[in-house]
């Protein structure tokens, strides 16, 4: 049995203009010592599975297992070998970084002496010295993050849940933070990570869950979900726009699918197997077609391709975002 | 602090007891112990580190002492007392009752912050985020009601008791506060905003205290009101401590039930308050989350 084992979990939540399905028959198997990632965008439901399997939140149906404890029937026991890190920092801005830790040391029930020591070996570890003697308000929002998941580890939980851990960082933050977690998988711990980002998630795990609309639409090794979306997309720009029928037949010639069309009518763009080489035939048979170009390159694919790849259509961050909000709160 | 700590029953070999989980749950009794104190001290460190708090439980009511002692004072007259030696007790009442609203605007700002997400991922017990809360509070209100009397002795107010009847209102005034804690606290889960509870809590606070005899008689106040003060539980809080305090002068007690046993409404308001919402407070913890 897998060490995370959820199935069929929904989540209803009932708001003014009808019920809300957050989760809606979603299936998860995390095996002991890898690393998940659960891909999608705002609303998708990623918070709220993270939520049910850390004893947040109860689901209006279906089972979650832990290492083999029922979450919903004895929680206290769950919550005694997870460590949990969110959205959004979960510190207590008027204590130290330093305090911040030993309490949760202390609610763990490490012991006065453990907690104090297991705290300042975190504050070590996470460089976060500058924070250990001074209140928590007042420091950057890379900082708080990095308080919150030493929060997370600070039993060396054998589960580790990180909801988001890059969101709203800026891209130092965040390639450090990267860092932190390749660090921490290491050793075996198993992770269930959520996030927006596709290169995130190709980057910390070994399996990706991609979610929309409360349930899984694909899964599979980054690998295997880029093949299906393509590994690069060939991007061109058009002096002309009159050229975009030829330079569709072209860049359809050498890439994987249809390629599509910008709004602008100029950019015409495709998912290739092999980037640098698909770009340059494409560059060679626009050049002896005469079409002009302002500019060509290849790009990786974002989760907006992946969605447009399995779903048909386009993330809706915005919209689902502020019902989510609304319902949840 | 060592009765409290529940390190010394645990196992030696707790180094390796960490790896892949915290060590054996200490008992029930012990963790809602440490637990608490945990929660408390976190308070406690937050309200000594910005004392901004206490000062603004205690301004109101040092501006409301000198407004009514100072100002008003000559155009109330109550027969059989001296206004200010009357209104203290007043005072008293109002200071702890508004300070317990804290209880409330800090749960709801522990929600926004994110950080009760945090307390409800942890093995800890379920009423201990709310027994530090109101622990807190009540030490933030024995502090008030202290410098509150502080100031009625500058104005002139005296105890005219006991030491043992002095303590006995003092207390009164801090059961009644604590169980009101909880009651505010309950209101802090159920809000959307911390800004709401101050907004809601004034809306009940205001009838409760004005509509009462803290300031003047209840039986000045219209009849129907007069009845509504007389029943009123801050009106049996003051009254309690006005008799405690040895301030009612030649003034009898008004005639209603109340009234005349304003130590035991108390002392039974108190405790329906902390039966029905201790239970309803930690149900309600269980279930929230903040976002």
């Amino acid at each position: 049995m897998a060490i995370i084992e959820a199935e069929g979990l929904k989540k209803t939540y009932s708001s003014k203009s009808g019920p809300v399905h957050a989760l809606d028959g979603m299936n998860l198997s995390v095996p002991q010592g890898t690393v998940k990632a659960l891909l999608g965008p705002n609303g998708a439901g990623k918070t709220t599975v993270v939520k049910i399997l850390t004893t947040l939140v109860q689901p209006t149906a279906g089972s979650a297992h832990i290492d083999g404890i029922d979450v919903l029937r004895d929680p206290k026991a769950a919550r005694r070998i997870i460590g949990v890190s969110g959205q959004y920092a979960a510190v207590d801005e008027g204590l130290t970084g330093f305090e911040n830790l030993e309490m949760v040391g202390r609610l763990y029930h490490l012991g006065a002496r453990e907690s104090k020591r297991r705290a300042q070996e975190l504050i070590d570890q996470f460089e976060l010295t500058e924070a250990g003697n001074r209140p928590v308000k007042g420091f950057s929002g890379g900082m708080r993050r990095r308080i919150d998941l030493a929060g997370a580890l600070v039993i060396r939980p054998k589960i580790l849940f990180l909801d988001e851990p890059t969101t709203g960082l800026d891209p130092r933050s965040r390639l450090s933070m990267w860092g932190i977690i390749k660090e921490l998988v290491k050793d075996g711990t198993t992770l269930l990570l959520t996030t927006q980002y596709l290169e995130e998630a190709d980057q910390l795990s070994d399996d990706i869950a991609v979610i929309d609309g409360g349930r899984t639409i694909a899964a599979g090794t980054a690998d295997e979900l880029k093949a299906q979306i393509g590994g690069h997309r060939v991007v061109v720009s058009l002096v002309d726009a009159a050229d975009a029928p030829p330079a569709r037949e072209i860049l359809g010639r050498h890439g994987d699918g249809e390629p599509s069309v910008g709004g602008d009518g100029r950019t015409v763009e495709v998912a290739v197997t092999n980037g640098p080489r698909a770009l340059q035939y494409i560059l060679s048979d626009l050049g002896e077609a005469g079409i002009d170009l302002h500019d060509a390159g290849m790009r990786r694919p974002s989760l907006d391709d992946v969605f447009l790849k399995l779903t048909g259509h386009r993330t809706e961050d915005a919209s689902e975002e502020a019902t989510q909000k609304e319902t949840a709160a | 602090m060592s009765v409290l700590a529940p390190e010394n029953r645990q196992p030696e070999n707790r180094r390796s007891a960490i790896r892949g989980g915290t060590p054996e749950p200490p008992s029930e009794l012990s963790m809602w112990f440490s637990d608490g104190w945990t929660v408390t001290k976190r308070n406690l460190t937050k309200l000594k580190r910005s004392p901004d708090m206490l000062i603004f439980a205690v301004l109101q009511p040092i501006m409301f002492v000198l407004l009514f002692s100072q100002i008003y004072g000559g155009s109330i007259q109550v027969e059989g007392a001296d206004y200010t030696q009357y209104l203290m007790a007043g005072i008293f009442a109002q200071t702890v009752i508004f300070g317990s609203t804290f209880s409330g605007s800090a749960m709801a700002q522990d929600l926004k912050d994110g950080i009760i997400d945090r307390f409800r991922t942890l093995p800890m017990s379920s009423s201990a985020v709310l027994i530090g809360r109101t622990n807190s509070d009540l030490v933030l209100n024995a502090l008030s009601v202290v410098i509150m009397m502080g100031t009625g002795f500058v104005v002139g107010w005296r105890v005219n008791a006991s030491m043992g009847s002095f303590l006995a209102g003092l207390g009164l005034l801090l059961l009644f506060s604590y169980a009101f804690s909880w009651v505010m606290a309950l209101l802090g889960m159920s809000v959307k905003s911390p800004e709401v509870i101050n907004n809601a809590s004034f809306m009940i606070l205001f009838p409760l205290t004005f509509i009462s005899n803290a300031f003047v008689q209840s039986q000045n106040l219209p009849s129907a009101l007069e009845t509504f003060a007389n029943w009123n539980p801050v009106s049996a809080l003051v009254q309690a401590a006005r008799e405690l305090f040895g301030n009612t002068g030649t003034l009898p007690a008004p005639d209603a039930w109340p009234m005349q046993n304003a130590v035991l409404t108390v002392l039974i308001g108190a405790a329906l308050m902390l039966v029905v919402f201790v239970p309803l407070c930690i149900r309600k913890f269980r279930l929230i989350s903040s976002r």
